[in-house]
């Protein structure tokens, strides 16, 4: 949290009016994107090693304490599972990361995906959450705390990945339930997640996100006829911490591939630079229609007696 | 009712005093009474069907509410992740606040412009501006997982990058700036003359605040969306103009909404209403029209840019388009041509309907925005039918907190200082030369 500056100076020009034209002429300064700390670090899925065996989705539950599944993990009838709208499984208060199957065409057989929490580099939920619940920590990962958490549920809003949930059956602690790289047991450490870990296959390669990123083009430079030149991730709003390798088009395996390159907090930017403008200009501008509008007649502090006066001069 | 109302010889307690030469005061349970006994007040409360119908509501809708914070959200809606704003934020929050920036509108019409002759129904106007934000509060305490922790923004951890941060810090300062502007009428009601002449002191700095945190909280609800840009519909969202769109439909949202309650307030409240209210209703009705026309064409002109700035003219010709289609032709041109006509010709009957119109628009456009064009890639969430029953409950005890005090405090008629009272009563008896003014009053008010 500390490193982000454009941030900061964001949330100055929101604190009022006082500050104002100092803000403004800092903020200036400061449009560049932040790209990242430099020793974050990330993962890198590719989901032509996945088979589907779920053992991220057991080893997840056992680090997080979750509450043991309805179905067990080894059951693979899941996949044929739809939630609430008819949607595909996605990550909720009982699961940070579920696996799902596709079976794009000429594929020659399924393709299976993980979702988690993709730790982006400027976080949609951070940006938004108005208790500052969230933080991005200097390993890379988007923690939030639970203890200011007022439950307004904008982080859901604003996650371009559908990924915060919220524990909803809770009557008197529902807070947002996501995942946190293991940050507390493990990343913190230097250690990799639980679901890195456990995976059978080698799917996922945990390492420095910059030095992912070599790897994810290396692999697709390898094998050019296996891969989409492609790894997502990278760029997508403002670049995750969580990257896709893909052997089918990634729109076809449930990925939004119309979110563009800017943070989602480039687009509120508008907005919040107008704040500090409004709050300086309109105290003059409304003053001076006033005074121009009422300029001639004298001030009454009652009512009764404007009215009357309105009547004396018909 | 006949049998009390003559025995009764009630007047409407619209002084300090309850006799005409000004020597016996009301007390603070006659002003609660109406200036009737608990009985009778008891029987008219009974007598009104409309009550009944409330009742019914609140026997449905205040057990849910109950289990709402018993059980937790998920007793009462659908748990979504994918929709974690439902029907609450949806019309408690986006479509409460639009229809009630009509505190500053009239607000700014009567004491920065100094436009006067609007004074008539300015009240009422800061009224239904100070009962919407809160209710939109209420609506919100609802929805939130730990309402308890609604201050938590203000005092204990500061989001300050955040739009709903200042959507919290604004809606909260600009209730206290509403309950100032109203409280005028409470004072005079209280006869606290002093209280009200230091408000009245701050008419300005008040009224210029509040138009600088509506226009700042009617904007950051829909920049609330911008947060979500591949979630919104791209018809209902704009990356540049959706604040400004959702404050510029705030303006006639919060004109037709005094139109509509005025209207509902002539047909269902008359006897509360003195002269100056009815005399000079239907002029006003006109004069709050034209400032409607005026935002609406503007908001349909920026809306026609925001389409054109992202060049979003090809999803007009989806299923999508003939929607939103929909919305724009009902909620905003026809309005356009019906007010036209209407003030052209002098009718308000038209204009009321349009008003009304209007208000349907609006209510459309935000919940099209928070809640139907929302995850339009996903699918479309309908919301439980304990949501619905409480958005309803909600809504009907905002409708009888209005009303109490639409009964009571000097909103609809002045308050009268002492030397006018004799004047009045002389004015009284030619209006009604056959009988005693209470017995018209409680007549109207039992229709």
């Amino acid at each position: 949290m500390k490193g982000i500056s454009r941030r900061r100076f964001l949330a100055a020009s929101l604190a009022g009016g006082a500050a104002t034209t100092l803000t403004l002429s800092k903020k200036a300064f400061a449009t560049g994107t932040f790209e990242g700390y430099p020793e974050g670090m990330g993962v890198l899925v590719d989901l032509t090693r996945c088979v589907g065996c779920r053992s991220c989705e057991a080893a997840c539950n056992k680090e997080q304490n979750l509450p043991a599944p309805a179905v067990p993990f080894d059951d693979k009838s899941v996949f044929d599972q739809t939630g609430h709208g008819g949607q595909k499984r996605r990550p909720d208060e009982n699961a940070y990361t579920v696996v799902n199957r596709y079976e794009p065409k000429g594929a020659g057989g399924p393709v299976y995906r993980k979702v988690q929490c993709n730790h982006c580099n400027e976080p949609a939920c951070l940006t938004s959450c108005f208790v500052s619940a969230y933080s991005k920590t200097k390993e890379g990962a988007v923690v939030y705390n639970s203890k200011v958490c007022v439950g307004c549920r904008n982080c859901m809003i604003a996650c371009p990945f559908q990924v915060p949930g919220y524990s909803y059956s809770s009557a008197f602690d529902p807070v947002i339930k996501k995942c946190i790289f293991c940050y507390d047991t493990r990343l913190k450490n230097g250690k990799p997640p639980a679901c890195v870990e456990s995976c059978p296959q080698g799917v996922m390669t945990f390492g420095h996100r910059k030095e992912l990123i070599k790897i994810g083009h290396e692999r697709i430079k390898a094998r050019p006829d296996r891969y989409i030149d492609h790894v997502y991730g990278e760029t997508e709003v403002g670049g995750t911490g969580w990257m896709y390798l893909s052997s089918v088009p990634f729109d076809q395996v449930g990925f939004d591939t119309t979110m563009g390159k800017e943070p989602i907090i480039s687009n509120v930017k508008d907005f919040l630079g107008t704040v500090p403008m409004v709050l300086a200009i309109w105290p003059a501008l409304f003053t001076g229609f006033h005074l121009l509008a009422t300029g001639k007649k004298e001030h009454h502090d009652e009512d009764q007696s404007h009215a009357a006066e309105e009547e004396a001069e018909k | 009712m006949k049998r009390y109302l003559t025995k009764h010889e009630a007047r409407k307690v619209d002084s300090l005093y309850r006799d005409d030469k000004g020597k016996e005061k009301w007390s603070l349970v006659d002003k609660l009474l109406l200036g009737l006994s608990p009985r009778d007040y008891l029987a008219q409360a009974v007598r009104n069907p409309f009550n009944w119908i409330l009742a019914m509501i609140f026997a449905v809708g205040l057990p849910l509410i109950a289990g709402r914070f018993i059980f937790g959200l998920s007793f009462v809606t659908h748990s979504s992740n994918d929709y974690p704003w439902g029907l609450f934020l949806a019309f408690g929050l986006f479509t409460m606040v639009p229809l009630s920036a009509s505190g500053f509108m009239l607000g700014t019409t009567v004491e920065i412009f100094g436009r006067h002759d609007f004074e008539p129904i300015e009240r009422l106007a800061l009224l239904n501006g100070l009962l919407g934000y809160f209710f939109a509060v209420v609506y919100l305490l609802v929805d939130l997982g730990q309402p308890w922790r609604l201050p938590y923004p203000m005092v204990v951890s500061f989001g300050t990058a955040a739009v709903l941060f200042l959507v919290a810090w604004h809606v909260a300062t600009y209730l206290s700036v509403q309950v100032a502007e109203v409280s005028v009428s409470f004072f005079e009601w209280m006869n606290w003359p002093k209280a009200k002449r230091f408000i009245r002191k701050m008419a300005i700095g008040l009224t210029v605040s509040g138009i600088i945190l509506s226009t700042l909280h009617q904007g950051a609800l829909g920049a609330l969306f911008t947060y979500a840009p591949g979630k919104v519909h791209p018809l209902w969202y704009s990356a540049s103009f959706q604040w400004i769109h959702f404050f510029c439909s705030s303006i006639p949202a919060g004109l037709c909404m005094v139109i509509a309650v005025s209207t509902v307030v002539k047909k269902t409240m008359a006897w509360r209403c003195d002269r100056n209210f009815l005399d000079n209703l239907d002029k006003l009705t006109i004069g709050l029209a034209k400032g409607a026309s005026l935002a609406l064409v503007t908001y349909l002109a920026i809306k026609v840019i925001g389409i054109a700035h992202d060049n979003e003219w090809a999803y007009l010709v989806t299923g999508w388009g003939l929607w939103f289609m929909v919305e724009i032709f009902l909620g905003v041109i026809l309005p356009i041509g019906l007010f036209a006509y209407a003030i052209r010709h002098n009718k308000p009957g038209l204009v009321r309907f349009t008003a009304f119109l209007t208000i349907f628009g609006i209510v459309l456009n935000r919940i099209n925005t928070a809640l139907i064009a929302f995850n339009w890639k996903l699918y479309q969430e309908i919301p439980h039918w304990r949501e619905v029953i409480i958005c309803i409950t909600l809504f009907a005890v905002y409708i009888v907190t209005y009303r109490f005090i639409l009964y009571r405090l000097p909103i609809l008629y002045s308050w009268k200082a002492e030397p006018a009272l004799a004047e009045e009563l002389a004015e009284e008896k030619v209006h009604y030369p056959g009988g005693a003014p209470a017995v018209e009053m409680y007549r109207t008010m039992d229709n």
